[in-house]
């Protein structure tokens, strides 16, 4: 077994302790600190994404293998010459207005994040103007709007609109998920895309940033 | 022991097709074999029904009636679907199941709760969310208890719903909310708890036996209600011997009760 599936197995079964001192050994053998990354850590949390999504994994277990992800990032990052790291793209995410459920969104920022987006993570709660004004602040590729609930839906076609209305699009994509919502729906709102979990979602990202 | 109903809610999958058709015949046998299954309260939930929800409630609570004489738990953020559903309750005290500290919610709400002399839930959560720490759970039960007296109703028809978190996510929610029940106890001696029972364990394998662990759990911790699937037979049973193990039912009578209705039966 090589290092580095070594590494992406101490990803997958969150620890820490072996997954740093692995990308520690690594990186003084001579692998470059991109090729850690991308064919170490990234390919451990695929894996975690898909063995969450076949119900072999639970959610406090991708939230650890995620920490282990930050944290092995944060030892490897000193090695990364600058202009070396490849730049996928800022998302802001956050739950709508007037529902305060965040679990499934905070996954999928973490996802994206271990997948090398920048994530700006609104929180709970969020109406229209949030994602406006952080929209300016920001700058993003893509806002992702997340619901829980039936009755907040609607506020993400609110969002659309409001979006629309100051002629951000095609600028900013607005992506959609969460419990209710389908794909149906995120077609009659003129949502960009809509997926079904947190590994969709970075899958979707990707195919609107870099086709 | 408190137990609300909570089968008669139109997020659930089962029975969103039976409300959408008015289908009453489906509506009231839930409605029976919750009371037969022991529960106090029926809660009657149509949120989903975004553009008539008011009318749905009317209907709801109508139906209900028609065939329990048990007492309702209006389910609803809603203020005048909420008001709508209690004008229409004749079974006996209702229950307003929400109310929150957040300021507009609860100005609307406790008229209501004042009028109907109604046992209200009230959320452990204000304008800034839910609480993530002990800190501000028992900061904001405080606010509500402190207002809902002020504002007339009993402590008695007080029933705080410390908003329980997955440990899934929070490894520490389920010993916060214990925490909670205990400090606030302190301060309320006679004020009630009550919770949902299906939260704590998202995202997880084996749901019911936390489920079920957490119930005996809050229970030891002072909760003394829950909004849960009473025809769930081994939570029921959990539920009468703890509540008889804590002191709770003289005579062991309710347990017993149980038994002969054969509820340790086949389990």
């Amino acid at each position: 077994m090589t290092d580095l599936v070594k590494l992406s197995d101490f990803l997958v079964t969150g620890d820490k302790d072996n997954a740093i001192a692995t990308a520690k050994a690594l990186l003084e053998s001579g692998t470059a600190p991109l090729d850690i990354i991308n064919n170490g850590l990234i390919t451990g949390m695929s894996r975690v994404g898909e063995l969450f999504k076949e119900g072999e994994m639970f959610v406090p277990e991708v939230m650890l293998s995620a920490q282990v992800m930050t944290e092995t990032v944060a030892t490897i990052k000193p090695y990364i010459k600058e202009g070396e790291m490849v730049y996928k793209g800022k998302i802001v995410i956050g739950t709508v207005k007037g529902d305060l459920h965040d679990i499934g969104k905070n996954l999928v920022a973490l996802m994206l994040e271990n997948n090398g987006f920048e994530v700006i993570n609104l929180g709970s709660d969020k109406g229209p103007n949030d994602f406006l004004a952080a929209i300016e602040k920001h700058e993003p590729q893509i806002i992702a709007l997340s619901a829980l609930l039936t009755t907040t839906m609607p506020m993400m076609s609110k969002i659309i609109e409001a979006v629309d209305k100051e002629g951000l699009r095609p600028g900013v994509n607005v992506i959609i998920g969460g419990a209710p919502v389908t794909q149906d729906f995120a077609d009659k709102i003129g949502a960009n895309g809509y997926s079904e979990d947190a590994t969709g979602a970075v899958m979707l990202c990707q195919k609107l940033l870099h086709p | 022991m408190l137990i609300i109903g909570e089968l008669i809610n139109s997020s659930r999958k089962a029975i969103r097709p039976a409300m959408e058709a008015y289908d009453a015949k489906a509506i009231q046998e839930l409605a029976i074999e919750q009371a037969e299954a022991g529960a106090n309260y029926i809660d009657v939930n149509c949120g989903t029904f975004v553009d008539d929800e008011e009318e749905r409630m009317a209907w709801l609570v109508q139906t209900v009636q028609e065939v329990t004489d048990l007492p309702l738990s209006i389910d609803t953020p809603d203020t005048n679907v909420l008001a709508r559903g209690l004008s229409l309750c004749k079974n006996g005290q209702p229950f307003v199941n929400s109310i929150t500290a957040e300021k507009d919610r609860f100005a609307a709400t406790l008229p209501l709760v004042a009028q109907y002399h109604a046992k209200v839930v009230a959320l452990c959560m204000d304008d800034n969310g839910m609480p993530t720490t002990k800190e501000e759970r028992v900061d904001i039960a405080t606010r509500l208890i402190n207002g809902l007296t002020q504002g007339g109703v009993p402590l008695e028809d007080i029933y705080i719903d410390p908003l329980v978190k997955p440990i899934s996510t929070a490894d520490q929610a389920g010993r916060d909310v214990l925490n909670t029940i205990t400090v606030i106890k302190e301060a309320f001696p006679t004020v009630n708890f009550i919770c949902g029972l299906s939260n704590i364990s998202f995202g997880l394998p084996n749901r019911k036996w936390i489920n079920r662990a957490f119930m005996v759990q809050t229970m030891t911790a002072g909760m003394n209600g829950y909004i849960l699937n009473p025809t769930d037979q081994v939570m029921m049973a959990m539920l009468y011997a703890s509540d008889a193990l804590l002191g709770n039912d003289p005579f062991c009578g309710r347990f017993i009760a149980a038994h002969r209705k054969g509820l340790y039966e086949d389990i």
